[in-house]
């Protein structure tokens, strides 16, 4: 256990560097610009007196690592400073965003995860033959279109013209799960959508790896059943691929929910990251942008150590 | 030679080759002005004289396709070719100097990609003006890591090769090892290359636009002409469903050509190893 202990422990420092980083390159992103940020905010017609008043409210008249470092600390103490656009405290206006979001991603993930392994299976089971040409069919049209045609293909169709689904996403506090998942039924079915494809393409490609070794061609020789060979043989031995798989793409489930929430008006984070990009409320922006990454990493980061800890020869070192 | 040209890929050709054609020659095709009204009625039905109806404001719909088209083809191909240029010489570059200034790049490299591409352009955005111009550099430069990537390992494989070591025993430059004696054989993974990061470049652009941060009214690319016409949804108007389906169609066509290319190339190099 030790080697694969040291692994981990190593994994998990390189993501915490890294989140300091990505906290460096969030906070210089909104400095990109040479000019007066106060002055790109108000425009061009501002009085002098606005833009001195933006400047202090921003902080701009102190340096900018003296800056970076007085937010950094806030935002490691939770606090992560007042909207430029209503003075509101950032914190308390994402806390309710970012539970909505997470219960969007996690129907989404509880939907889709299961649903690729069977298909990649499936895929797998039946390769070459029409089943798996149909899937792998649909999953290059459905990664050459963008998370938004999918949302108002679905909304037109199912929504408007079948009925079966509200077309608008809102859910508020005192609604019983029933509602709020029937409210959601959409932006759950895109999202699904958006990284079954992925998903399942993958799994397809991590079974097929292990069935070309040789014990399973020796659960062949011993006239075992071909799903009974996948099942007992091959899935156990991608499980640590398919794991990894499925980690990148709830990072990238994370990603898409930005575009989804927009098309359906979700009350979540990512209208919330949207709304205040165009009102150019910078605090707000960075606070959205660091949590995007820090979720993103995050997963990215399980994913690593799961395949560490799955993988026998890194548990059992001789 | 078309024989040999698989059915897939000819229809993939051929669709990417007339929306070229159409963006190239928007304004002599588009049968009303860009911005031009032409109906006071909003969201009219598709007829004789308007094809594909009207939009929100009673603008002609076919022509706003075309002109959006005109818009997204242009700043998707200005992007990539940003992307590429950029991407592959200091993937070259890395690959030919190696140690630390090798180290330095790719980890730079490695930070910007651990963060989601549209989530750091939408932190960049939020202080930028957001003009085409500066579309162009973001969307550029963000998507030129993943090209640096590929150049860099190509490039690391290449460099190795005995006629570069006798290049460098020659007495030759860095700009002529890197332009005279990497580029060309590393050509053909990173064209057959392109076409992924094309498609990637036009959904961008598209999402953008979309969420309100991409290319300004009155100019419009199809993912604004998704974002003008989205409230006729509700009502059971599927005007915002046409650009919608040709980013779709140009996205695919496109991917079957890049897979063919793919195909042609490996194959070439299949005993290679």
């Amino acid at each position: 256990m030790g080697l694969a202990a040291k692994l981990v422990a190593q994994r998990v420092a390189l993501g915490l560097l890294l989140l300091f980083l990505v906290s460096i390159l969030i906070f210089a992103g909104t400095l990109i610009l040479p000019g007066d940020v106060a002055q790109s905010i108000l425009g061009q017609s501002a009085t002098p007196e606005a833009l001195a008043n933006m400047r202090r409210d921003l902080g701009l008249n102190e340096p900018a690592v003296t800056r970076y470092f007085s937010w950094l600390g806030g935002v490691l103490h939770g606090d992560l400073g007042t909207a430029l656009t209503n003075g509101r405290d950032i914190a308390e206006s994402l806390g309710k965003r970012l539970s909505n979001t997470l219960f969007l991603a996690f129907w989404a993930a509880l939907l889709a995860v299961p649903l690729a392994i069977f298909l990649g299976l499936l895929a797998v089971r039946y390769r070459d033959r029409w089943p798996d040409k149909l899937i792998s069919g649909v999953t290059l049209a459905s990664i050459s279109i963008p998370e938004f045609l999918i949302g108002y293909v679905l909304m037109y169709f199912i929504g408007v013209k079948l009925g079966w689904a509200p077309t608008v996403a809102s859910v508020y506090d005192g609604m019983s799960l029933g509602a709020k998942l029937h409210a959601i039924a959409l932006p759950v079915a895109v999202l699904t959508l958006v990284v079954l494809a992925h998903m399942m393409r993958m799994t397809r490609a991590a079974i097929l790896n292990v069935m070309q070794s040789a014990y399973v061609e020796t659960a062949e020789l011993k006239g075992l059943r071909m799903f009974k060979i996948i099942w007992r043989h091959a899935l156990p031995n991608a499980i640590a691929p398919i794991v990894n798989v499925v980690m990148l793409n709830l990072a990238y489930l994370v990603v898409g929910v930005v575009v989804v929430e927009v098309v359906f008006t979700y009350p979540g984070m990512g209208q919330y990251l949207v709304d205040h990009v165009s009102k150019r409320d910078i605090p707000v922006v960075q606070a959205c942008g660091m949590i995007f990454a820090a979720v993103y990493i995050g997963l990215n980061m399980i994913a690593d150590i799961v395949s560490i800890l799955t993988n026998p020869r890194l548990r059992h070192p001789k | 030679m078309i024989r040999n040209i698989p059915l897939a890929a000819l229809i993939g050709l051929f669709f990417t080759a007339l929306y070229f054609i159409v963006a190239i020659f928007a304004q002599w095709i588009a049968p009303y002005g860009m911005a031009e009204i032409v109906s006071n009625v909003p969201w009219e039905s598709p007829s004789a004289e308007h094809w594909l109806g009207t939009d929100n404001i009673g603008r002609d719909l076919l022509t706003r396709m075309i002109y959006g088209g005109q818009v997204t083809i242009f700043i998707a191909t200005a992007a990539t070719i940003l992307s590429f240029v950029t991407g592959s010489v200091l993937g070259f570059f890395a690959a030919v100097m190696g140690g630390w200034v090798d180290q330095a790049m790719s980890r730079f490299v490695d930070l910007v990609m651990s963060i989601p591409s549209l989530i750091l352009a939408l932190v960049i955005l939020s202080v930028t003006p957001v003009t085409v111009g500066v579309l162009v550099v973001i969307m550029g430069l963000l998507d030129s890591t993943r090209v640096y990537r590929l150049a860099r390992a190509v490039a690391v494989d290449v460099n190795v090769m005995e006629y570069v070591e006798a290049a460098k025993l020659r007495g030759e430059g860095q700009g002529w090892i890197i332009f005279r004696e990497i580029l060309p054989n590393a050509l053909s993974p990173l064209v057959a290359e392109m076409g992924m990061r094309f498609i990637f470049m036009v959904l961008f652009i598209s999402t953008l636009s979309f969420l309100g941060l991409g290319v300004q009214p009155p100019l419009a690319d199809w993912g604004g002409i998704v974002k003008e016409n989205k409230d006729g949804i509700v009502y059971g108007i599927g005007a915002a469903l046409y650009p919608a389906v040709a980013i779709a169609t140009l996205a695919i066509s496109v991917n079957l050509v890049a897979d063919w290319v793919l195909n042609r190339t490996t194959s070439l190099k299949g005993g290679r190893g």
